[in-house]
């Protein structure tokens, strides 16, 4: 009972100086409240506005070609989407320098070509990967098409043959699973990078504070000088990083899930019904995302404190800390990476195991086996990491490295 | 009561190697009297004191403080000191008063005991008018009488104070030496270390002369200045110090 009350009072002087402190109270509150509206909202606003621009201005175009083939050049020129520049042989720099979105080549005697029943090529020249390119090569391409269509429609009709001898199969592609299911697998990866990426951030600040901020500040003597032993004293410090630690992460994905939540009324995402949050956040989506969260915050808060004890300065804790954060960004990643699922091996690897946990739970599957074993992994991780960090702190070595 | 036996620690440095910072070091001090450890820059007063404290670990020997091996029951004897040195800083975002309360807990005490006994203190060193200030906005006087009260708030028997005036300024220091003469009329057991002579003269009953680790001249003031033929206690800290001394590295 004593050692509990003892961990409870250091717990409780930590939090209290960690509220009065306006570093802890961005990096754990503000920021993960204030990161995914501005984002989601910021950053969702410009895209829609970028792609809604460049949908609704016209293309500029050039034509090379097509004396022969008035029709399809008229086509092009009537085009409400395209305007159509004058034909200039430096079209390449045109395009690169991107006052020219396409050029269309149309060879020589295309029209009659196709009323023979050649296949004339048509060549689009555009600046690969630029959304406004890509655009008016599809727009140039559309009419081109159309053109195709209605001579091969008038064809056939001259030897009564029907149309759909032009397609003489159609392939539709089903979506047959619910929308929320469509959303998680699509947007589903983002909740466990993004809580595993928020435990690390939520953990670090304080981690670094407790500990070298404690060396750096000279009250460390001070605490080892009172009776409290030094596992109890370690042990509070943990609560309390692990607390910021799960703060960030849980406001954070909250923070997340209403603001795509919002953004889901304004933005229309391919396969997912109107009005479906872009990432589902059901209460058992949460909780299991939680249950797992847990011994991940535990292990990043033992593995922070661990490490940053070893500095003697905050700054140089700071130093030893930004690393880890690639460290635990690559794993993480890894489950948002398409085509990687969970398999007996991957849920032994830290970090990653519990992000592909997540990301399944998120699309609502439940492979229990699964489950129970990276749940029990990450959680022997988190005990060794917190068993080295009470062993540290036992360390004359390590505590007065000044 | 301090019995210190035999009390050494080594610590091993990469490039100097073994670093005997405390070898074989023996004496008493008893209730009511203060004793002051004496020594230049890393003689090895602070890691002598620190042992007894319980931040550190003795390498060999021990010490006995208050009936409680410093090896064996580390937390006891904690609870029966109260140590305040310039390495002992407050915690900036605690007020005085939340600073004090926390100490207190820490040693066990309930909240009544606990609010009667700050109450007592703060009225005692004149703390009223900035109890619910925070640490980081207090002056350097104000926080001295905060360490002092956070040392004395589990009215420990032993105190140990390691330079407890460096850096500061005459009137700040003479509330320290105040308060270490108190501590004395109140029957405790007080080790002080400095390098100040005229501290020692004005507050030591015992006086140990340490260097290189080692205790190379113990007794009151009148037995060393007998033993040495001098009058000036620098003159017979000279004198005890010089054949043993070398210029200590940083460490």
């Amino acid at each position: 009972m004593a050692s509990i009350r003892n961990i409870f009072i250091v717990y409780r002087k930590e939090l209290t100086e960690a509220l009065r402190d306006r570093r802890t109270l961005v990096s754990s509150i503000v920021i993960p409240l204030l990161a995914f509206p501005v984002l989601a909202f910021g950053l969702g606003y410009m895209v829609v506005e970028l792609i809604g621009e460049a949908n609704r201005l016209p293309s500029r175009i050039m034509i090379l070609g097509g004396e022969d083939s008035a029709d399809v050049v008229a086509r092009l020129k009537s085009g409400k989407d395209i305007r159509v520049v004058p034909t200039a042989s430096n079209y390449v720099d045109l395009i690169s320098d991107k006052k020219v979105r396409a050029v269309v080549d149309i060879p020589e005697g295309f029209q009659d070509s196709i009323a023979q029943g050649g296949r004339p090529e048509v060549k689009i020249y555009m600046f690969s990967g630029d959304m406004k390119s890509t655009i008016a090569a599809n727009r140039v391409e559309k009419v081109i098409l159309a053109y195709r269509d209605s001579e091969i429609s008038q064809q056939l009709a001259a030897q009564h043959l029907p149309d759909s001898l032009m397609k003489p199969l159609k392939i539709e592609q089903k979506n047959v699973v619910s929308p929320e299911k469509v959303a998680g697998e699509t947007f589903g990866g983002l909740i466990p990078y993004l809580a595993i990426l928020m435990c690390m951030t939520g953990a670090m600040y304080p981690a670094m504070d407790l500990t070298a901020g404690e060396k750096e500040r000279a009250t460390m003597e001070t605490i080892l000088s009172s009776p409290i032993k030094r596992t109890h004293l370690v042990l509070g410090k943990f609560f309390l990083v692990l607390t910021a630690s799960l703060t960030t992460a849980m406001l954070s994905v909250l923070s997340m899930g209403a603001s795509f939540a919002a953004m889901s009324h304004f933005v229309k995402v391919e396969g997912v019904a109107e009005g479906v949050p872009i990432i589902p956040m059901h209460v058992s989506t949460v909780v299991g995302v939680f249950a797992v969260a847990v011994p991940i915050a535990v292990l990043f808060s033992a593995t922070l404190i661990t490490i940053s004890l070893f500095a003697k300065t905050f700054k140089e804790a700071q130093s030893y800390l930004t690393p880890m954060t690639f460290v635990v960004l690559v794993p993480a990643i890894g489950a948002v990476l398409p085509g990687v699922e969970l398999t007996p091996k991957l849920a032994l690897v830290p970090i990653l195991n519990a992000s592909l946990l997540c990301k399944e739970l998120v699309t609502g599957t439940y492979h229990w086996n699964y489950i129970v074993l990276i749940f029990a992994s990450t959680s022997v991780y988190a005990a060794v990491a917190l068993f080295l960090a009470v062993k540290m702190f036992q360390r004359e070595s390590v505590l007065f490295s000044t | 009561m301090i019995e210190v036996r035999n009390l050494s620690k080594r610590f091993h440095d990469k490039k100097r190697g073994e670093i005997r910072a405390v070898d074989g070091v023996s004496f008493c001090c008893r209730p009511g009297q203060i004793y002051g450890l004496l020594g230049a820059n890393g003689a090895g007063k602070t890691t002598t004191l620190r042992m007894l404290a319980t931040i550190l670990e003795p390498t060999d020997g021990t010490a006995v403080v208050c009936g409680h091996d410093v090896v064996d029951e580390p937390e006891k004897v904690r609870a029966n000191v109260g140590f305040l040195s310039t390495a002992t800083a407050l915690y900036p975002r605690l007020t005085a008063r939340e600073l004090v309360q926390y100490f207190g807990r820490l040693n066990g005490l309930d909240e009544s005991t606990l609010n009667q006994r700050v109450d007592r203190i703060f009225d005692r060193l004149d703390m009223n008018g900035f109890r619910d200030r925070r640490c980081d906005k207090l002056s350097t006087g104000m926080k001295q009488k905060t360490s002092i009260a956070r040392t004395l708030v589990h009215d420990p028997a032993v105190m140990i104070f390691d330079e407890p005036t460096l850096g500061l300024d005459i009137m700040t220091a003479r509330t320290i030496t105040t308060f270490i003469s108190e501590c004395r009329n109140l029957g405790k057991t007080v080790i002080f270390s400095t390098h100040i002579m005229s501290e020692v003269e004005k507050l030591c009953d015992v006086i140990g002369i340490i260097q290189n680790g080692k205790l190379l001249a113990e007794g009151t003031l009148a037995q060393l200045r007998e033993k040495a033929g001098e009058q000036d206690l620098e003159e017979i800290f000279v004198k005890v110090v010089a054949p043993h001394y070398v210029q200590p590295e940083d460490h």
